[in-house]
C-alpha cells in the first residue's frame, strides 16, 4: 500500500535507474529483456495512475516530503495522466521490437547504447509530464532531448548526424526560450510551482515581462512541437534517424511539445488572458492552418516515405495547434484527443516503415510496388493507420477532425472549419500514392520478399487495431479530455 | 540625457544579457561553420546565465549563510542554484554538439554547414 502512494516518483524513478543499468547489461539479449520489463513496469505505473486520477481526482505527490510551493512536486492530473499513458504505451509497443527494427539501420557501436539512450529519453518526456514545477520541465525537457539528439545520430545514413546536429541547434534554442519565459515568471512572482504560478500570477499579467514569458514560452514550446515554422529540424531527424527512433518520437515527442503549451496556457497563465487579452488564438489558429497546408503539399511530393510522413506530421501539428488556438472547450477536446490519437497513427506508420525497411533496406516509393501482395499484414496496416491519417469515420482520425470542425464552428471561424477538411483532402492524395503502388502495380521481377517478422509485426498490429478501437470506443479518450479540461479551467 | 544614463545602468546586467543573446542568436543563424555555431550558441546560453544571476542578487548582498549582523542582506539562492543546473545541461549539449561534429568531419571531410549540404545534393 505504501508503494501505491509513491507511484508518481516511481514513473520516472524506475526508467531513470534503468537506463544506466541497461548500459551495464552487455549481453545485447539481457539488455533487451531489461528494457522491455522496464517499459512494462513504467507502461503499468502509468495505468494505474490514470485508473486513480479518473476515481480520486489530482493525485500531487511532494517529491522528498517537501510540499509545494517549497518542494517539486508532481502532479498527476487527467490531462498528464493520458499523456503519461501514451508515452508508456508507446514504449511498452515499441521497446521489444527495438533491437531487430534498429538491426538493419544502425552502427554497431551505436546500438549498444541504444535501448539507454532511449530509457532516458522516455524518463525525460514522463518527467515533463507529470511535474508540477516549472524549472524541473526545463529539466526534464533537456534529458529527453539530448538523449534524442543522440538517437537521432544513430542512424547509418552521414546524413543522420548531419540532421541530428540541426536538430540540437534548434532544440537547444528552443529549450533555452522556454527556460527565459521561466526566469521572466520567477522574477515577477518568486515561485516556480505552476498551479502557485497560477495563482500569484493575477495582476501581474499586464506587465511587460510576463508577456514576454509568454511569448518565450510559446516560441519555445513551439519549436518542440515543430509548429510551423519552426518545424525545420524535423523532416531530417525523422527521415534519416533508425525507423524505431522515428515510431518513437514521431508518436511522442511533438506531443511533449503541444502539452507544454497547453499546461503553461491553461495552468500557468490562464486562458481567458492568454486568449483574450493576448489573442494568441490569432497567432495559433493561422499557423496550424498553414502549417496543415504546406505540411500537407510538402508531403505528396516526397519520394522517400519516412519523409513523407514527418511532413505529415508537420501537417498534423498544426491540427493540434489550431486546435489550441481555437480557445473553446471543444477545440480543447480536439486538441488533446488529437494529441493521443495522432501519436497512435504515426507510430502505427513508422512502424510499417521499420517493417518495408528491414526486408528491402529502404523506403522510398519505387519500393513498395507490389508490396500489397507480398507484405500483406504490413500493407494492410498502413491502409488502416493512413485511413485514420486522413479522418476516415471509425477511425481515431476522424474523431479529432470532428471536435476540431465542431470547435471552429462554435468558435464562429467557419472559414478554419473549411480549411480543415480542404487540407484533409491533400492527406488522401499522399496516402493515396503509395496504396496505388504497393496494390496496383506490378511488383518487380526480384527475389521474394517475405513479410515482416512477428516481433516487429504484432507492435506494428497493435497500434492499428488501437487506431481503429479508439475510433468506435471514442467515449474513453473523449471522456478523459472533457474531464481533463474540467481541471484544466478550473471547474472540476 | 542622465536619466536615460541613469536607466540604462540600473539594468546595466539586463542590457548585458539581451546583448549576449541577440549576439549568440546571430552567430548561431549567420555563421556557416559548424565550430562557430556550438560557440554562438554558448554565447546564447551564457546571456541566460547572467539573466538569472542578476535576479537573484541584491546590491551589497551577501551569501545566504547566516551571519552575526543583524543588519545583513542576502542575495536569493535559488536562481543561482537554478543556473548551476541549467550550465550543466548546457555543458552537456556542447560536448554532444563537439561529438556531433566529430562524427560530421568524419564522414563529410568539412566543418562548412554549405559544405555538408553541398555534397548530399543529389
Amino acid at each position: 500500500m505504501d508503494l501505491l502512494a509513491h507511484l508518481p516518483a516511481l514513473q520516472v524513478v524506475v526508467p531513470l535507474i534503468g537506463a544506466p543499468i541497461c548500459a551495464l547489461l552487455t549481453a545485447p539479449r539481457l539488455s533487451q529483456a531489461f528494457a522491455v520489463l522496464v517499459s512494462l513496469v513504467t507502461f503499468a505505473i502509468s495505468l494505474i495512475l490514470l485508473n486513480q486520477v479518473l476515481a480520486d481526482g489530482v493525485i500531487v505527490y511532494g517529491m522528498g516530503g517537501w510540499q509545494a510551493p517549497w518542494g517539486i512536486v508532481y502532479v498527476v492530473d487527467p490531462l498528464s495522466a493520458l499523456l503519461l499513458c501514451l508515452i508508456s504505451g508507446m514504449a511498452a509497443i515499441v521497446m521489444p521490437a527495438v533491437r531487430l527494427g534498429i538491426g538493419a539501420e544502425t552502427t554497431e557501436r551505436s546500438r549498444r547504447l541504444f535501448l539507454s539512450l532511449a530509457l532516458l529519453a522516455l524518463t525525460g518526456m514522463l518527467g515533463i509530464v507529470i511535474t508540477g514545477d516549472a524549472f524541473n520541465l526545463y529539466v526534464f525537457l533537456e534529458i529527453s532531448s539530448l538523449s534524442s539528439y543522440a538517437l537521432v545520430a544513430t542512424g547509418t545514413d552521414r546524413r543522420a548526424v548531419a540532421a541530428a546536429f540541426n536538430y540540437l541547434v534548434q532544440g537547444t534554442i528552443g529549450a533555452t526560450f522556454i527556460l527565459i519565459g521561466i526566469g521572466l515568471l520567477y522574477m515577477m512572482t518568486g515561485t516556480l510551482n505552476m498551479a502557485d504560478l497560477g495563482e500569484r500570477i493575477g495582476d501581474l499579467r499586464d506587465t511587460a515581462p510576463v508577456q514576454a514569458a509568454l511569448a518565450f514560452i510559446l516560441i519555445g514550446a513551439a519549436v518542440k512541437a515543430a509548429l510551423f515554422p519552426t518545424h525545420a529540424w524535423m523532416p531530417n531527424a525523422y527521415t534519416y534517424a533508425p525507423s524505431m527512433v522515428s515510431a518513437f518520437f514521431g508518436a511522442t515527442a511533438t506531443k511533449v511539445g503541444a502539452y507544454i503549451m497547453i499546461r503553461f496556457i491553461f495552468t500557468v497563465f490562464g486562458a481567458e488572458w492568454v486568449f483574450g487579452t493576448m489573442m494568441v488564438g490569432w497567432i495559433l489558429v493561422p499557423l496550424g492552418i498553414a502549417a496543415a497546408f504546406v505540411g500537407s503539399l510538402v508531403a505528396i511530393w516526397q519520394t522517400d516515405l519516412k519523409r513523407m510522413l514527418a511532413y505529415s506530421s508537420v501537417a498534423q501539428v498544426g491540427y493540434i495547434s489550431a486546435a489550441i488556438g481555437l480557445g473553446n472547450h471543444d477545440g480543447l477536446i480536439a486538441a488533446i484527443v488529437h494529441v493521443f490519437n495522432h501519436g497512435l497513427m504515426k507510430g502505427a506508420l513508422f512502424m510499417v516503415m521499420a517493417c518495408v525497411i528491414l526486408r528491402l533496406g529502404r523506403a522510398d516509393i519505387s519500393s513498395f510496388r507490389g508490396l500489397g501482395r507480398r507484405m500483406p499484414v504490413t500493407m494492410a496496416c498502413f491502409v488502416v493507420a493512413g485511413l485514420s491519417m486522413i479522418g476516415v469515420p471509425l477511425t481515431v482520425g476522424f474523431v479529432s477532425k470532428w471536435y476540431l470542425v465542431l470547435g471552429a464552428i462554435e468558435a464562429g471561424m467557419w472559414p478554419v472549419a473549411v480549411l480543415v477538411l480542404m487540407s484533409s483532402l491533400l492527406a488522401i492524395v499522399y496516402i493515396w500514392r503509395v496504396v496505388e503502388v504497393a496494390y496496383f502495380a506490378p511488383p518487380p521481377d526480384a527475389a521474394r520478399v517475405r513479410e515482416a517478422p512477428a516481433l516487429l509485426l504484432v507492435p506494428t498490429l497493435m497500434l492499428t487495431v488501437l487506431c481503429v478501437a479508439f475510433g468506435i470506443a471514442t467515449d474513453t479518450t473523449v471522456g478523459v479530455a472533457s474531464y481533463a479540461i474540467g481541471f484544466l479551467v478550473g471547474e472540476p | 540625457m542622465s536619466e536615460a544614463i541613469t536607466f540604462v545602468m540600473a539594468h546595466a546586467n539586463t542590457w548585458a544579457a539581451t546583448a549576449l543573446i541577440c549576439i549568440g542568436l546571430w552567430v548561431v543563424m549567420v555563421r556557416g561553420n559548424l565550430f562557430k555555431k556550438v560557440i554562438g550558441l554558448n554565447i546564447f546560453q551564457t546571456g541566460v546565465f547572467l539573466f538569472y544571476i542578476s535576479m537573484g542578487y541584491i546590491r551589497g548582498g551577501t551569501a545566504p549563510i547566516v551571519v552575526d549582523r543583524p543588519d545583513a542582506v542576502y542575495a536569493n539562492p535559488l536562481p543561482h542554484v537554478l543556473i548551476l543546473t541549467a550550465i550543466v545541461v548546457s555543458v552537456a549539449t556542447t560536448s554532444l554538439a563537439l561529438a556531433l561534429i566529430v562524427r560530421i568531419r568524419e564522414s563529410y571531410g568539412t566543418t562548412e554547414e554549405d559544405d555538408v549540404n553541398a555534397s548530399d545534393e543529389p
